[in-house]
């Protein structure tokens, strides 16, 4: 699934209500990162459902709030529609119902804004290539969700409610600040067995029904 | 470009405003339970025959809730017309009938009800040319009817007032006095009910307005509090654009600042105390967040807490977080990077601290012995409580400080001035 460094660049599209955040992405992607392209941005909900339709970009960064309904109502709209695009979610907000709601509608990963533009690059190829990404945050929000704290409700469905030692393993060092390489030389484990932990702990968030989760996610009227 | 939001299961009730023939309440039942209209005329229908219990059920209804307040376009077929004045008909006739076979007092008090519903129809149509209206010209309109208008309501009041009438003189015989005296009660009651619609707006325009105030209040201070903070640091930045140290320093306790405004400590959005400054000894998420603060502010770099659960603070908590502080400080004096990632976590009976940095380094085993920070201050600070400490640093690739704490479980204790003071009793 790795994309080889000489393929073509990769397409991806902003979507965010600043146009100077907009724009001050654009110009560091541009600048910095040989092999990834901007093709289009959009300010709203409906020019980005639009453009997004038309121009089928490789990656959509998609920010979480938004005037008309956010990150998630894009989402909502369009990947039944485009399953091949991916969308990785960028925020300034740290709110745990807005990370786990972009992160339920069907985005592979959430970054904070305050990343550097080399990192943002890293975020977007690993999920072009369909690995998930993890913000320390994120990371952080996930393993308290999923912690068996005294007094939280059994797990309804085990293979979805609850986290394998290796991925808590895992989860544990992306809150700590470690990089996939670095988790892999720590727990003497490939990149890749990272990558499927991680993939794995994103499909258990988006879809098990831990008492939290799936009331971050009626709040937001996501199930 | 309209957003297409999914719709809620079920919408809430409303009265229809479009499509609707008499007062759009059984459109509105059948949009709220989500089920044919005709079902829920025909309903009333059955009800109309059973002592008038579908049009009292309707009336109240009428009264009680209110229109739909946008414009659907629903552009009914001629049959559904058709299905639907005869459904109208056939309760009130069902009703004449059921009330023809008992006694007949209902048959004048039916002429009455009609009269009403001609009137609170009336009133609807203005309701809703108030809000059209109000949304173009804001002040006028209120009262803009027309002849027609007048017409119907003066039709309907008479309806009222002869089926009233009826009533009493065909089922009461009186004496002059108490006559004008039932004349009186009689001529009340009819203007009550001519005038139910105008109470219930009066009413809901009264909530509506305390409504708006709340909000107002609450935009107040919110308002209020950014001035205080947002806008006053955005001043003091533009005040010193040369100095890019102090400006990212300004910028980052300003987000921070924020941040906990909005989110509560940890940034979850949890725990809800979004008022004020942390409050001293509030908890352990609460002192690690204001250390890293502290450390952020001094040092000019970014300190990121991760906090996965929380706990009160007790004599050996206290201690680890003035371990994790130092050990903070010692990679922002030493590790020469600009980012530390502070990641805690509380386990039933053990609490973790990992400071890491991604700076220069050094190897543990050469540090001289002169320079005890990391010794005395880290490692004195937790063994004493009975922690642990593990240190691990690569030149080149960076430190990472590991600090655990035991704590007696169960963890999931509420915050509370009790289980300190046991602490401190049993010192």
């Amino acid at each position: 699934m790795t994309v080889p460094a000489d393929a073509e660049p990769i397409r991806v599209f902003l979507v965010d209500d600043h146009g100077l955040f907009r724009s001050g992405v654009r110009a560091e992607l541009d600048r910095a990162v040989p092999d990834v392209t901007v093709v289009g941005e959009a300010g709203s909900v409906g020019e980005a459902v639009a453009a997004i339709r038309h121009l089928r970009p490789d990656v959509v960064l998609l920010d979480v709030h938004m005037p008309d309904g956010g990150g998630a109502e894009v989402l909502r709209q369009l990947r039944p529609e485009l399953p091949e695009v991916v969308f990785l979610a960028l925020s300034v907000s740290d709110a745990a119902e807005d990370v786990i709601s972009v992160i339920r509608a069907g985005a592979r990963g959430y970054v904070t804004k305050t990343i550097s533009g080399r990192e943002l690059a890293d975020a977007v190829r690993r999920v072009r290539a369909g690995d998930a990404v993890f913000s320390p945050r994120l990371a952080g929000f996930v393993l308290d969700v999923f912690s068996d704290r005294p007094g939280a409700a059994p797990p309804g469905d085990p293979e979805l409610d609850l986290l394998t030692r290796r991925e808590r393993d895992v989860l544990r060092l992306l809150a700590r600040g470690y990089a996939y390489k670095e988790i892999a030389g720590e727990l003497f484990i490939s990149v890749k067995t990272v990558e499927t932990h991680v993939s794995s702990v994103l499909r258990k968030t988006q879809l098990s029904n831990r008492y939290e989760l799936s009331r971050w996610a009626s709040d937001r009227r996501l199930v | 470009m309209p957003v297409a939001r999914t719709a809620p299961a079920t919408p809430p009730l409303a009265r229809r405003r479009s499509g609707r023939f008499v007062a759009g309440v059984a459109g509105g039942v059948a949009d709220h339970l989500g089920v044919n209209v005709l079902w829920v005329r025909t309903a009333f229908v059955v009800l109309a025959a059973i002592n008038w219990a579908g049009v009292l059920a309707y009336g109240l209804l009428w009264i009680f809730v209110r229109q739909e307040k946008v414009d659907v376009v629903r552009a009914p077929g001629r049959a559904e017309r058709q299905q639907a004045l005869g459904l109208a008909a056939l309760g009130i006739g069902a009703g004449l009938a059921a009330a023809a076979l008992g006694n007949s007092v209902i048959g004048p008090l039916g002429v009455a009800a009609v009269g009403a519903a001609v009137v609170w129809r009336e009133a609807d149509e203005s309701q809703r040319r108030r809000w059209t209206s109000s949304a173009r010209s804001g002040v006028t309109g209120a009262a803009a009817g027309g002849r027609s208008t007048v017409l119907r309501v003066l039709a309907g009041a008479v309806f009222v007032a002869v089926g009233i009438g009826v009533f009493l003189i065909a089922n009461l015989q009186l004496g002059q006095v108490q006559f004008a005296l039932l004349a009186v009660l009689a001529t009340l009651l009819g203007v009550a009910v001519l005038t139910v619609p105008w109470w219930v707006r009066l009413m809901r325009d009264l909530g509506e307005e305390r409504r708006e105030r709340i909000v107002e209040a609450e935009r107040a201070e919110i308002a209020a509090h950014l001035h205080d903070s947002v806008l006053q640091t955005l001043a003091l930045i533009q005040r010193q654009p040369d100095q890019p140290r102090e400006v990212l320093r300004l910028a980052r306790g300003q987000e921070r600042e924020l941040r906990h405004w909005l989110y509560g400590p940890t940034g979850y959005g949890r725990s809800g105390s979004a008022s004020g400054a942390p409050a001293l000894d509030a908890g352990l998420a609460d002192a690690i967040t204001a250390a890293a603060a502290e450390v952020e502010d001094t040092y000019s770099l970014d300190v990121r807490p991760v906090v996965v659960g929380d706990r009160p603070l007790d004599d050996g908590l206290r201690a680890l977080v003035l371990a994790a502080r130092e050990a903070m400080v010692n990679a922002a004096k030493h590790a020469q990077v600009g980012e530390i990632s502070v990641y805690v976590e509380v386990e039933p009976g053990e609490v973790h601290v990992f400071v890491r940095d991604r700076g220069v380094g050094f190897d543990p085993d050469a540090v001289p012995e002169d320079r005890h920070g990391l010794v005395d201050s880290v490692q004195g600070r937790v063994t004493r409580h009975g922690g642990a400490v593990r240190l691990r640093s690569t030149p080149g690739t960076g430190t990472e400080v590991h600090l655990s704490m035991p704590v007696d479980a169960p963890a999931a204790e509420p915050l509370g001035p009790e289980s300190r003071t046991q602490k401190e009793a049993t010192r």
